[in-house]
């Protein structure tokens, strides 16, 4: 194994060792090794239709040496966390948190796919936990569509105007009470560095 | 008495507000305790994974570090909440390495966390706790005539299936047919609704909603009853969208279990947030008032 990784270049080979590292700090990480490429995965996830890569081939090109072009392409941010693939893994491989295991090297290396930034909406969200302790729905959308899509902003306006109205859209953001403890918390915890 | 720690979420507190008051009008009327973590905060979602995994778990274990000190179950209506709480469980369960550093993280506000509070989603709590049949003897009406599609999403029974089956769930089956509705087939009823893809690629998920919403109106169901915040608004706010979409005419209330439940408990709708959806449950609201117990 040790040999094959030094004949990747370089900059793969940095990917895969994150990559190694990011596998190994969940529960049953290690049982991507056991991919059998029956496609199960892609079969069952209701959004491969739309992923440039669908999930048996996120596998098979990180055997293959090619991390980045995973990281390049939409799969990973199309992922919407349903667990379908998980639970139908013959092989009992944890395919979604591989995704997000991916997301965080591509978050951690920034590769991105072109013109398709959704990495920004976690980005936004990370701020606001921070600002306010929780989630602030409006700010997270209004923030999210100022970054990526103007146009969106204003054709979204009605349905949030509608939930405003109804009582379910908080127009003044609120904090935690002891903000300082959670953002303690949060600064104690990334100073342990790894993803 | 039966006595849980409570935790909203974010969701609960705007968006979602119809559910968190069907859940603590719902609870209170069958005499259980819910008392909300006081200063409880964001659960961390999916999103906080996707950047920094030890400080989301961090921030996670925070909630149940409080509930901890409460001496209670959580309650966790939200399905995202619920998995990311229990995956919090299992991650610090299972490796002592990340409990120590998460620990000393909590240390920083005088917190510590033994993985010790069961984390339980009000399903569970109603048909294995209370029960249906204590449910059934308290119910003012039944729910006849109503065809109902049950919706369970995927956060509350996948990855673990922790109270329901991964496939064919039917916990909520067997509650709405305790209230008297009739329960249609729904072969979406573990299907994705798309959660955040609404907001970051709106043509996957209207596609994915117009199949849970054509799925129900195949099976004439008069509404779709969910457990999911998020379920519950791309189901609902984006039916418009849905229709200029696709050429349908869908105009299907979505409304939350707990909405049915507290109809036949006879809770009034304002107190549980009913007029506060955007699709009226009309057949709810009128045809209920006829079949008293």
């Amino acid at each position: 194994m040790k040999g094959k990784i030094e004949s990747l270049p370089k900059k793969e080979a940095d990917l895969r060792a994150a990559f190694w590292e990011q596998v190994g700090s969940f529960p049953e990480g290690f049982k991507i090794k056991r991919c059998l490429q029956c496609g199960t995965c892609s079969g069952t996830c209701p959004v491969s239709y739309a992923m440039d890569i669908t999930p048996r081939q996120v596998i098979a090109l990180f055997r293959a040496g090619h991390i980045e072009d995973i990281l390049e392409s939409r799969t990973i941010w199309l992922c919407a966390s349903c667990y379908s693939c998980t639970v139908r893994c013959p092989a009992g491989i944890r395919v979604t948190d591989t995704l997000y295991a991916l997301k965080r090297i591509a978050m951690e290396k920034n590769i991105y796919p072109g013109r398709f930034p959704v990495h920004a909406l976690s980005r936004s969200f990370v701020k606001n936990i921070y600002r306010y302790g929780r989630n602030y729905e409006l700010g997270l959308g209004v923030r999210y569509f100022m970054l990526t899509n103007f146009v969106k902003l204003f054709s979204n306006a009605r349905f949030g105007l509608a939930m405003v109205r109804r009582g379910r859209m908080g127009v003044i953001p609120r904090k935690l009470k002891r903000i300082n403890d959670l953002r303690a918390i949060i600064r104690k915890a990334n100073e342990f560095g790894e993803g | 008495m039966l006595q849980y720690a409570y935790y909203p979420g974010c969701s609960l507190e705007h968006t979602a507000s119809p559910y968190d008051k069907s859940i603590r009008a719902v609870f209170k009327t069958l005499g259980v305790g819910l008392h909300e973590i006081e200063d409880w905060n964001c659960c961390g979602a999916t999103m906080y994974m996707s950047v920094k995994k030890i400080v989301g778990y961090a921030i996670s274990a925070r909630n149940l570090a409080l509930a901890q000190n409460m001496g209670m179950q959580i309650c966790a209506p939200c399905s995202s909440c619920y998995t990311i709480l229990r995956k919090t469980n299992r991650h610090i369960a299972w490796d002592p390495k990340e409990r120590a550093k998460i620990n000393e993280a909590l240390k920083a506000a005088d917190l510590s966390y033994d993985t010790s509070v069961e984390v339980r989603h009000p399903l569970d709590i109603l048909t294995n706790d209370i029960g249906l049949e204590d449910i059934k003897k308290r119910l003012k009406c039944r729910l006849s005539g109503i065809r109902v599609a049950p919706y369970y999403g995927c956060q509350i029974i996948r990855p673990h299936g922790y109270f329901d089956d991964v496939d064919e769930p039917v916990k909520m089956d067997q509650l709405l047919a305790a209230l008297g509705a009739e329960v249609v087939p729904y072969p979406c009823k573990v299907r994705c609704c798309g959660g955040m893809l609404m907001t970051t690629q709106e043509d996957v998920a209207l596609n994915l909603n117009m199949k849970l919403l054509q799925a129900a109106a195949d099976n004439n169901a008069d509404m779709i009853a969910t457990a999911c915040p998020l379920c519950q608004m791309n189901l609902e706010a984006y039916q418009d969208k849905i229709n200029k979409a696709f050429g349908t005419h869908f105009r299907m209330p979505i409304v939350y279990f707990s909405h049915l439940l507290g109809t036949a408990l006879g809770i009034p709708a304002k107190e549980l947030g009913i007029d506060q959806l955007l699709i009226a449950p009309d057949k709810l609201n009128t045809e209920t008032k006829r079949v008293a117990v």
